[in-house]
């Protein structure tokens, strides 16, 4: 006798937990491959995961066993031209003996492990000690962090959260569930008892006994408890987390004809970046999105990175619209501001210092984090030497870095928001 | 007066599938009368086929990264197209369960079905290795014993002490086997019920060996610190260690114990391994066959399962980029299927080698055979002539003293013997594996654990050797040896941790008296 059974849909990834062990232990050697990758690929492709290879020998498992050497006789199949007795010269890197045992050890080790992981696992390796800098956790403590919410009902409780109409409902259905069948015997016994009254009413000893088995009847269904401990229902309430740290970053980019297309694309790979180390790290952060030529326009994240615009540069646009959008939306005792700012450095000679007093009067003192990157192989201009006043009157809060090719970007990237212990 | 064939598509159905089994099942009983546990047939997906193969095809397995490296490694291949799948597993166990994969076409689900559900089964049934040294009913639970006392210590002990004790069993598993002795059936729920009193008991007769304080009879003083601890050699190093080492716990020396048993569940299959793929090989193509010959599949169900049976049994010659040693498979099947001509069409050659089955009825002689015999037995006992030429098996001795290989022996009449012989020898575990005892304990001394390595024909021990004995250090907990000795001289010895370089004993301090 045999049977069939189908296991399609249960018991998949039963080898999660040990996929999972392996690459804890080997962490090293992933994260080393993993910076390796993101320095040399494109980061618009990272939806995917990545090749690891690790060397065979870290990760063997030893066993004892014999090594070369001896005297060993091995039998093969398919002879074609040997005879019994005949010598045969030793082949190259086969065969044992001491000759050869140096060449199969030069030959050790060169195997890799090669394996492949998901584009989850990259990423989590990838963002690994990278935190939002200077992040306070200003509302986190005390009680009004989680709020109460109604969740159903639940059989267990506090007495005090008992919900009445839910466990009367239960009990007047336990009630009927368990006295039915005697309540319909109890009501053809009584018709029965009325019919005998009025048709035998000599038969005294036959009414006897059925008003005795009415009474019985009634005491056992009188035995059905009104209500039980079975019946008590409770309205369930759970914590939600609620957290009062807000965060809100603000992403700005020059997107003018002073920018070349290979700028943006460096721009748009640090913003990218960002955002999707934004969207893991954080669950509750807003992001805004400005971009800017002569004038600033907020735009949806599509927009910002997907369209493109021509025409002058004024930098000091994008600042007071940010400032405008911190007032109206975002006010400080509520939300941890961060700002990133890439640009190639151009902007309107006059601006310049217009920038600065903006940043240094209205912005920074709002802000936890403001990060500029300048995307030039050029000397710096003059936008540059006036954020250098700013970076002077916030060294803690204000950051500038160049980055020329992508491949600069994850450097910087992570020199940018390397985990900074909350002072 | 042919049948109606029983499929004619190529896709399979639940129906179809139990349709085939109790035609193949019917078969096998009522023609072959093959013994057999019942059968429970599991349809799978690639995944989940890449996480039994992970595990060792263990249904239930312990969490340890190493079988995450075994699925990685898998998963790579497979995705890559560099590797099929195996059709099936089958896991000795009652109920046997055979695992089908749903990409597989009902041709090569009936092929899997008669393999493992009729052929490994009746092997798992039949044969006295499995017989003797395994319980069938009881490995399902005891695996999942295993696998929550392990996971239980981690949560008590934490992931990385497990994990580190579970890579120094590991690397040891293959000497956690009694080769001799009759192991114990398992039993998940004696383990569990007299676990508690184990503990209590292994750690109280642990301290009475290390005791410290000098018993009375001590005062023999030389002649007994000369006998050795222990006494005769051991063999199975995870059990010496489970019982003596001085520093685990009782927890660990459960996990060492559990290691122990599933090393010993393993054993037969690696002592069986021609046997049993040869004895599965060729009660598939036997019952297809039959299903064939009764028209209950068609000419193009025959065709797709002669190309799959042809490449399980094809063999490689030993110049070609694909090989990779003998193939289990064809072995086991010419064999196999020789036994069966040897019976039925004697020639007299089978006559003079064979006597004593040559013209017997075919089905016992190969019921026998499979029964009471492992791989080197059963080579040494039926490899016959004609299979020696049909594989045109020939030896080649490659001795390290000498500048050339030599080829001691091909397929001819002077070399039948001698290529019977060496290649029984070659599937003897005893000889596959360096010969390594436990010989000594310095009990009243550094409590150090010595190792005797038997050299057979001065073969060296591997260059992970070094690796091993760290993981014997860590269970240990003590200075450890292994010396290697050839015939009565010691040629070559390990030490952990390695001896420092020898130094004038001038400085050693003289003790007071």
């Amino acid at each position: 006798m045999s049977y069939v059974i189908d296991r399609r849909l249960n018991g998949k990834n039963k080898s999660m937990v040990n996929r999972q062990r392996f690459l804890q232990r080997y962490r090293g050697h992933i994260k080393k491959a993993v910076e390796e990758a993101v320095g040399k690929r494109s980061i618009t492709d990272m939806e995917h995961g990545e090749q690891i290879s690790i060397p065979g020998r870290d990760i063997d498992e030893p066993v004892l066993h014999h090594g070369r050497g001896g005297r060993q006789t091995i039998v093969h199949p398919g002879n074609k031209e040997f005879t019994a007795g005949e010598r045969i010269p030793r082949p190259d890197g086969g065969g044992g003996g001491q000759g050869s045992g140096q060449a199969s050890n030069s030959g050790e080790g060169m195997d890799e492990f090669v394996f492949q992981i998901t584009q989850e696992e990259f990423l989590d390796f990838m963002f690994e000690d990278l935190e939002l800098p200077n992040l306070v956790k200003r509302h986190l403590t005390g009680t009004d962090t989680f709020k109460t919410v109604r969740a159903g009902i639940s059989s267990e409780g506090n007495p005090s959260r008992i919900n009445i109409v839910r466990t009367l409902r239960s009990a007047h259905a336990r009630r009927i569930a368990l006295s039915g069948s005697s309540r319909a015997e109890l009501k053809a016994l009584k018709a029965e008892l009325a019919r005998l009254k009025q048709e035998e009413p000599d038969n005294l000893n036959v009414i006897q006994a059925t008003e005795q088995e009415v009474e019985r009847l009634q005491a056992r269904i009188n035995r059905v408890p009104y209500l039980d401990t079975f019946d008590l229902k409770y309205n369930l309430l759970t914590k939600q987390p609620n957290p009062s740290s807000k965060a809100v970053m603000f992403c700005l980019m020059d997107v003018s004809g002073s920018m070349t297309q290979a700028t943006k694309d460096v721009a748009k790979r640090f913003f990218i970046l960002l955002y999707l180390f934004l969207k893991r790290s954080y669950d509750k952060i807003e992001v805004v999105f400005i971009r800017h030529h002569t004038s600033a326009k907020e735009v949806d994240e599509q927009e910002f990175f997907y369209s493109r615009e021509t025409g002058g540069t004024i930098v000091s646009s994008a600042l007071k619209m940010m400032q405008e959008i911190m007032a109206a939306r975002y006010p400080v005792n509520e939300w941890n501001i961060y700002a990133a700012q890439a640009s190639d450095g151009d902007n309107w000679n006059d601006d310049s210092p217009v920038c600065r007093d903006l940043l240094i009067n209205q912005i920074m003192p709002f802000v936890q984090y403001f990060s500029y990157v300048e995307i030039t192989p050029r000397e710096h201009q003059a936008l540059w030497y006036e954020y250098e006043n700013v970076h002077e009157a916030f060294p803690e809060s204000f950051a500038q870095q160049q980055l020329v090719s992508a491949a600069d970007i994850y450097p910087v990237f992570r020199e940018l928001f390397q985990r900074r212990m909350v002072s | 007066m042919k049948r109606q064939p029983i499929s004619t598509g190529s896709e399979w159905t639940f129906e179809l599938i139990q349709e085939y089994d109790q035609e193949i099942g019917r078969i096998a009983r009522e023609r072959y009368g093959l013994e057999t546990y019942p059968n429970q047939i599991e349809i799978i997906t690639a995944e989940q086929m890449m996480d039994a193969y992970a595990s060792v095809g263990m249904p239930i397995g312990y969490s340890h990264w190493s079988y995450g490296k075994h699925f990685l490694s898998t998963e790579k291949s497979y995705k890559r197209g560099q590797m099929g799948l195996a059709y099936e597993i089958v896991i000795n166990s009652d109920p046997c369960i055979a695992y089908l994969m749903e990409e597989n076409t009902i041709t090569m689900q009936a092929l899997v079905i008669a393999h493992a559900c009729y052929g490994h089964n009746s092997f798992f049934k039949g044969n006295y290795l499995f017989r003797t040294w395994t319980d069938a009913s009881s490995i399902i639970d005891y695996l999942m014993f295993a696998k929550q006392y392990i996971a239980r210590c981690e949560e008590r002990h934490g992931i990385a002490a497990v994990e580190n004790l579970l890579d120094s069993c590991h690397a040891l598993m293959n000497y956690g086997v009694d080769r001799y002795k009759r192991p114990y059936p398992i039993s998940a729920e004696e383990e569990q019920r007299r676990q508690k009193d184990r503990e209590e008991y292994l750690q109280r007769q642990v301290n009475d060996l290390w005791r410290t304080i000098p018993r009375a009879l001590d005062k023999g003083g030389a002649q007994a610190q000369r006998k050795r601890f222990p006494v005769e050699p051991q063999e199975n190093i995870l059990y010496f260690i489970e019982k003596h080492a001085p520093l685990l716990e009782p927890w660990q020396r459960e996990v060492v114990r559990i290691v122990r048993k599933i090393a010993q569940y393993f054993y037969p299959q690696r002592q069986t391994q021609v046997m049993n793929e040869g004895w599965a090989t060729f009660w598939h193509y036997t019952l297809i066959n039959d299903l064939y010959d009764e028209g209950l599949v068609t000419e193009g169900f025959m065709l797709e399962f002669l190309q799959s049976h042809s490449g399980v049994i094809y063999q490689p010659s030993f110049d070609s980029r694909w090989y990779s040693g003998i193939n289990p498979y064809t072995l086991g099947f010419s064999i196999f299927r020789d036994i069966r001509r040897i019976c039925e069409e004697p020639t007299d050659e089978d006559k003079r080698w064979f006597p004593d089955i040559a013209g017997s009825d075919w089905l016992t002689t190969l019921k026998f055979a499979m029964r009471d015999f492992k791989d080197e037995s059963f080579i040494l006992q039926f490899l016959s002539p004609k299979v020696i030429r049909d594989l045109k098996l020939f030896s080649v001795l490659d001795d390290d003293q000498q500048d050339v290989l030599t080829v001691p022996a091909i397929h001819d009449e002077a070399g039948y013997r001698t290529i019977r012989e060496l290649l029984a020898a070659q599937y003897n575990l005893g000889n596959r594996e360096p010969n390594i005892q436990v010989w000594n304990v310095d009990l009243r001394g550094d409590r150090s654990l010595t190792l005797r390595h038997q050299q057979h024909n001065r073969k060296p021990l591997g260059e992970s050797t070094e690796s091993v004995l760290k993981h014997l250090h860590r269970l240990w907990g003590f200075n450890v040896h292994l010396e290697s000795w050839q015939d009565d001289r010691r040629v070559n010895a390990y030490h952990m941790p390695p001896l420092p370089d020898p130094s004038p004993t001038a400085g050693l301090p003289v003790l007071m008296t």
